[in-house]
């Protein structure tokens, strides 16, 4: 038996990881998590970009300026606003203002021309009016809800309902869980962050439907085998597909890694980087709840229904009343015979 | 064996030729590229973020209860107007169109290359002209003076309390003022921030207009100025003006061409004008005098409108987003290459075959599409179709685990990779599915990069799922005919150890 992988050992029910029973961990796990995401998060609040509350942005490409002296530059062109001057890799300097007119804004862009000895047109330049942010929070809020209501209303039709709401109780801890990293560590948040954001979403739910579609399939014919509990069989279930998850969401980390090295570590701040960073927190956020979150959801609604209860008593009583660890393996035989 | 009535299904797998089939995938994407070669379609059209560019997102501006008259026709007017004004620039493959839906619709304009500022200026006109007569005239800040020069005029308390707050002398006062009401009297200042009015309600206003041209007086030396042509009713109504104040002490003899709620000049009317038309002077350049001349020309925007964004990317940068995301896209691909032959050994060629493809079948869309429909790619978009090698291997990996899976039950390879695809489609079908809807609602809610990054996610979800169903489940079937990959050898990815069965017997014990 030494030489059976991890994944045959998981797969035979041979080593079983009891994450279903021990879901009150889990559940606790998050519960802090969660509670700690909604006190930064009423705190500090999120740190918003100008896109969201309105301002400008000039990045100027300089190798002999200072950060200082791009503050006193916006300061003599009649600019006495907040502003944040920061040094972007090694040869650009970016001043992020308020919500400026374009007379302003053109005012800025010859001032730091003239201090950096630039042109007027490399200086890369960004106006969000005050009411923009407004307009596009809407759409980011709209978006999700659609989002939510679309998927739920397909997940009920290829799954069941009860998967349904397991899945999308998942995806808002995800929701949760990310902006309170982001609350949190005080990460500007962007555009780009709330589009890398909503495909979390999108792939959590994907990583939830694998092992829903196991979970279906070891439940199937649940009550008339009599051998395993629902949640000994969604357990098994979770089992199966634990390998297959954390292979999944590993290769769809690799190309986000490869953005967020890319987007950081080399061109240093802008799309790429806020894309990648909300993927990357999102996409393991995602992947522990489709397992420790959405599967233990699932086996806990079932579970209330009298059928299953039924079941689960007698499967109990032919046991001696003893719980075992698992008593999966005849599931996974059974389901050759399905359909 | 247990499994023989997944038959009713896998007997078409059975008729199912895979050669063939891989065959016809590949000789369509041959044809497919072909076409694209024929008509020219051999590049990709780049946003402005990846070379540089100028983009204005324009909203429309809602005082409260004019919800309505944003409508799909007024924004429609606006964008061909716009464009005029663009076109009028000579700027080639500039860009106006509307996006969103509703009351949520914007305009966007795009410019390549370094023309900025004049753009931002330029677009975003309402281009409301008036004329105006002048009542009161005073200097750019507000100064003790001022009680003195409003005594005796008509004016309403409010107007009188917002011409001594007025300070003309910073930028905000000059950006442009639209929707001032043509029948009440206006307090504004000169657009050169010298100047404070309080001026009279308008008599004349820009449908008056007939046409608009630049022109420069060499002689007197008053540089670029505009000179208008006046409908017949507009010649009548201006003639009215300026008979009217021809003969009344300064400054009210003063005539104040407004433009967007600022003053452009203010003229003494000498004599009255009859002959219907006039000329607008104001020490003008002649970019300046063009524009304002294309502006009256092509008309008043229907709605006024805020700059909601403006994005000034310079070359430099854009080419820096674009070797960086090409950068990531390359290094994503080679991550994602590595893991899969590091984690399925042989059987990851067919995982590098599928990716190869699935890059060329991407490269090929955006080539067409690019043609067809002027799609963009933006950086937003890159990074999609990078997000989707991740979604696109991971189907990949259901379908191989559970060819593994049905091998852990004793099945072998041949068999196994028939049976573990009839379960391992639907669960790819599904997750796809959501995929492709989170994409979908994505570019239907939103605006900008965002629609950018969502086209080409769902893209690219559509071609895996095409990719997976015509060219991976066959090349493995034909595998699953070799020898090497039957004998379940140490590097095929197969051997009992990858799957993890000692002996089929064995597993079947436990």
């Amino acid at each position: 038996m030494k030489y059976s992988g991890l994944g045959g050992r998981l797969y035979r029910g041979e080593t079983s990881l009891n994450i279903i029973e021990a879901r009150r961990k889990w559940y606790a796990l998050s519960a802090v998590f969660i509670i700690i995401s909604m006190f930064s998060l009423g705190i500090q609040g999120l740190k918003l970009g100008i896109e969201f509350k309105g301002g400008s942005s000039f990045i100027v490409t300089t190798t002999s300026g200072t950060v200082e002296e791009a503050r006193q530059t916006v300061a003599e062109a009649g600019y006495q606003g907040n502003t944040i001057v920061q040094t972007i890799g090694n040869d650009k300097i970016r001043i992020q203002t308020g919500v400026l007119e374009t007379a302003q804004s053109n005012a800025i862009q010859d001032a730091l021309a003239a201090k950096f000895g630039v042109t007027v047109e490399s200086i890369d330049t960004q106006n969000v009016g005050p009411s923009w942010g407004e307009e596009i929070s809407k759409k980011a809020l709209q978006g999700l809800l659609a989002f939510l209501i679309c998927i739920m209303i397909y997940l009920a039709l290829t799954f069941e309902p009860k998967m349904a709401i397991a899945a999308i109780v998942a995806v808002i801890h995800d929701v949760f869980i990310t902006i309170g990293i982001y609350a949190l560590v005080g990460f500007e948040v962007t555009p780009s962050t709330v589009i890398g954001f909503l495909t979390i979403l999108g792939y959590s739910l994907y990583d939830t439907v694998v092992v829903f579609d196991k979970v279906r399939e070891n439940t199937r014919a649940i009550t008339s085998t009599g051998k395993a509990t629902y949640a000994e069989a969604t357990n098994l279930a979770v089992n199966q597909t634990i390998i297959r998850s954390l292979n999944t969401s590993l290769i769809a980390l690799l190309p986000v890694a490869a953005i967020l090295f890319v987007g950081a570590g080399l061109l240093g701040a802008g799309t790429l980087k806020d894309l990648a960073l909300s993927l990357f927190i999102g996409l393991i956020a995602g992947t522990y709840s489709s397992i420790f979150i959405a599967a233990p959801i699932l086996a806990a609604l079932r579970e209330r229904e009298p059928a299953i209860k039924a079941h689960n008593q007698r499967v109990l009583a032919r046991k001696g009343g003893a719980a075992p660890a698992v008593a999966a393996n005849p599931v996974a035989r059974k389901k050759k015979r399905r359909k | 064996m247990s499994y023989a009535n997944n038959q009713r299904n896998s007997g078409e797998v059975k008729k199912a030729r895979p050669a063939r089939t891989l065959t016809v995938t590949l000789l369509i994407t041959a044809i497919f590229y072909g076409v694209a070669i024929v008509i020219g379609a051999t590049s990709i059209n780049l946003g402005l973020d990846l070379r540089g560019g100028t983009s204005v997102t324009l909203q429309p501006r809602l005082e409260a209860g004019q919800e309505g008259q944003v409508t799909p026709e007024s924004i429609d007017q606006a964008v061909a107007i716009i464009r005029q004004r663009v076109n009028s620039l000579g700027v080639v493959e500039a860009e106006v169109t509307a996006e969103g839906t509703g009351t949520n619709r914007q305009i966007v304009i795009s410019v390549p290359g370094e023309t900025g500022r004049r753009i931002v200026d330029l677009v975003g006109q309402t281009a409301e002209l008036r004329f105006r007569q002048v009542l009161v005239e005073a200097g750019a800040v507000p100064t003790s003076e001022d009680d003195s020069l409003l005594q005796g005029s008509a004016l309403t308390s409010d107007q009188i309390a917002a011409f001594k707050a007025l300070d003309c002398s910073k930028p905000e006062s000059l950006a442009g003022r639209n929707g001032d009401d043509a029948n009440s009297p206006l307090v504004t200042c000169d657009r050169e921030g010298g100047a404070r009015y309080v001026l009279a309600p308008a008599q004349v206003i820009g449908s008056d207009i007939k046409g608009a041209t630049a022109a420069i007086d060499q002689q007197s030396a008053s540089g670029w100025f505009v000179s208008l042509d006046f409908t017949g009713d507009g010649t009548k109504k201006f003639g009215t003006l300026t008979q009217n104040v021809v003969n009344l002490p300064a400054p009210q003899n003063q005539v104040a061409i407004v433009l967007d709620g600022v003053v452009v000049s203010a003229p003494r009317i000498n004599e009255a004008i009859l002959g219907g038309s006039a000329q607008i002077t104001g020490s003008f350049s002649q970019l300046e005098a063009q524009d304002l001349a294309n502006v009256l020309k092509y008309g008043s925007l229907p709605l006024a409108f805020d700059r909601g964004e403006v994005q000034q990317v310079s070359p430099t940068l854009g080419n820096d987003q674009l070797v960086g995301g090409l950068l990531a896209g390359g290094l994503g691909l080679l991550l994602v290459v590595l893991y899969s032959l590091f984690y399925y050994k042989a059987l990851g060629s067919v995982v590098i075959g599928s990716l190869a493809l699935a890059a060329a079948h991407v490269f090929l869309l955006l080539f067409l599409l690019g043609e067809w429909v002027g799609f963009t790619l933006t950086l937003a978009g890159i990074a999609g179709t990078i997000v989707a090698i991740g979604v696109t291997a991971d189907s990949f990996i259901v379908y191989f685990e559970r060819i593994r899976d049905e091998m852990r039950e004793g099945k072998p390879f041949r068999v196994a990779a028939e049976t573990g695809w009839q379960r391992a489609r639907r669960t790819i079908i599904v997750a796809d599915l959501v995929s492709v809807i989170s994409a979908v609602v994505l570019y239907i809610v939103s605006v900008g990069s965002v629609r950018g990054f969502a086209f080409t996610l769902g893209l690219t979800t559509v071609i895996d799922l095409i990719i997976i169903f015509f060219f991976t489940k066959p090349m493995v079937s034909l595998l699953a005919k070799s020898k090497y990959f039957q004998s379940g050898a140490k590097w095929s990815g197969l051997s009992p150890r990858s799957v993890g069965l000692v002996t089929a017997v064995e597993g079947k014990v436990a």
